[in-house]
């Protein structure tokens, strides 16, 4: 069994708590000068997502979790799971619904993806930051508008819907800010 | 013409100007600066402290604070004196620690636990009023008393599995605690940041199993007297009415290096010098160990001991 001591405690590192991996987002000593150390240490509970405060004494060894990220191309979805390859060594996994979420609506063919990986299965799928995609319906561009002021609601094609400026038009592909939603520019071909 | 940007001054640039204030305060007092040795052939036996030490044979031990010589001169001289020095504790590193770090200590002879911690208000004073800044009249707080008032258990009295489940609560996760790493845990985490901002916050008469050097309350042998200084929920100062008991040192010292060995911890010399002077004889005294990298912290604002270093443990 690895474990980590928590002098070897930092940010990112992934740790095993009743079962579940969480990883590390502070880490901080406590130590009043004549009494016992302590580390305070935030974590995000990779599983729910949830955040909390745990506190060990200083020393401890805490079991780490086998965790991993890996960059992996998407292939396609059968529906039920979504396919990813490891372009280094061909390697395929299969994510569940569950570890892709609502980031499914970024993802096209080729896009290459963070996998984070718990004991081999995809458990967290993060889309690239930025992807360029196909509008596939929007209203129609309104000529001379480039001021980008309000705007309209776009389908991509891959379904996600995103607000671009009036002028855009359809069959545009532009690129999007998968962390917030939003629309970046327009990809000149 | 182009605005002139200010560069903002590193916080560490005003360390010669708190240990001018600090100076003057104790030249006005006619309390003498002395320099010990950072180099011991004894250490410090507290469990809780780790120590750096050379490769001689036998090895010298670098202090984790100069009370030892302090003590040995206060038999000796017997005067009033303070210490602005280096000190170095292995392992401790944080945003308000750094392995090695600067300590302000003094003795004051024949004063009384109350009358130190007076002092130590005046002297913080004087420091916030050099910077420009005004800090509020400090409070008194006994131990058990802020401990109530935050956790609702008696630090005194309340039974070891009730404070273990209160550790859980907040989220401790590890084997069931001591007694005393229990009331560290919550003092820590649930007393500490709830302390008024603003003002010196003085908490006296830690239950006894914390005296450390202190001595035992004589109207109640459950506390000690022993305080600790905060400011704005930071651990500033520690001082005692020191034992001057030498039997009392020596059982100390050798239940410590039992601990130290029960928890597989490397050994640590006791200092025999010390309690020579002891036996000779130490005066009445109290006496107070102030962080000055977290004075400087707090005048400037830093919230990083990094901030207040020109070069902290990682660059060094």
């Amino acid at each position: 069994m690895a474990t980590y001591s928590t002098n070897e405690f930092r940010s990112g590192l992934k740790l095993l708590l009743d079962g579940d991996p969480y990883t590390i987002i502070e880490n901080e000593f406590v130590k009043p000068g004549k009494g016992q150390a302590f580390n305070r240490v935030k974590l995000r509970n990779l599983k729910t997502g949830r955040v909390l405060e745990k506190t060990f004494k200083s020393g401890e060894s805490v079991e780490v979790a086998d965790v991993m990220e890996r960059e992996m191309e998407y292939l396609y979805t059968d529906g039920e799971f979504y396919h990813f390859m490891d372009p280094s060594n061909y390697e395929q996994f299969e994510a569940p619904a569950s570890a892709v979420g609502d980031n499914a609506k970024w993802l096209k063919e080729q896009a290459v993806c963070t996998v984070v990986l718990w004991n081999n299965v995809p458990l967290i799928v993060e889309p690239p930051n930025f992807v360029e995609l196909k509008i596939v319906e929007t209203d129609p561009g309104v000529r001379g508008d480039t001021s980008g002021g309000g705007g309209k609601p776009a389908t991509l094609e891959t379904g996600a819907v995103v607000r671009v400026p009036l002028f855009v038009p359809e069959g545009e592909i532009i690129k999007v800010d998968t962390r917030s939603g939003e629309y970046v520019g327009r990809v000149k071909s | 013409m182009k605005p002139v940007t200010e560069t903002p001054q590193p916080a560490a640039i005003s360390r010669a100007f708190l240990y001018q204030i600090i100076r003057d305060f104790f030249r006005q007092r006619q309390v003498l600066e002395v320099e010990t040795p950072l180099l011991s052939v004894a250490g410090n036996t507290d469990p809780a402290i780790e120590s750096f030490h050379t490769a001689d044979d036998p090895p010298k031990w670098l202090r984790t604070s100069p009370e030892f010589f302090h003590k040995r001169l206060l038999a000796e001289q017997g005067f009033d004196l303070f210490e602005i020095g280096k000190v170095f504790r292995r392992g401790e590193s944080g945003p308000r620690h750094n392995p090695e770090f600067s300590l302000l200590e003094w003795y004051r002879l024949d004063y009384t636990l109350d009358e130190l911690m007076q002092e130590v208000a005046q002297l913080l004073h004087a420091v916030y009023a050099g910077f420009g800044q005004r800090l509020r009249t400090p409070v008194f707080w006994r131990y058990d008393d802020v401990f109530q008032q935050y956790t609702g258990l008696s630090a005194l009295s309340a039974p070891l599995r009730t404070l273990q489940d209160a550790c859980l609560k907040t989220g401790y996760q590890g084997e069931p605690l001591s007694r005393d790493a229990c009331l560290d845990l919550l003092f820590s985490l649930r007393v500490q940041p709830e302390l008024e901002k603003s003002r010196a916050v003085f908490v006296s008469h830690y239950p006894a199993s914390q005296a450390a050097l202190a001595q035992i309350d004589a109207n109640d042998p459950r506390q000690a007297l022993r305080f600790e200084c905060f400011v704005d929920g930071m651990e500033l100062a520690n001082g005692y009415q020191e034992l001057t008991d030498a039997a009392e040192q020596a059982r100390r010292f050798a239940a410590d290096i039992n601990t130290r060995k029960q928890r597989g911890l490397p050994p640590v010399p006791m200092d025999r010098q010390l309690l020579s002077a002891l036996e000779t004889g130490l005066p009445e005294c109290s006496g107070v160990a102030l962080g000055l990298d977290r004075l400087l912290m707090l005048v400037t604002g830093a919230s990083h001991i990094q901030d207040v270093l020109w070069f902290p443990w990682e660059k060094a």
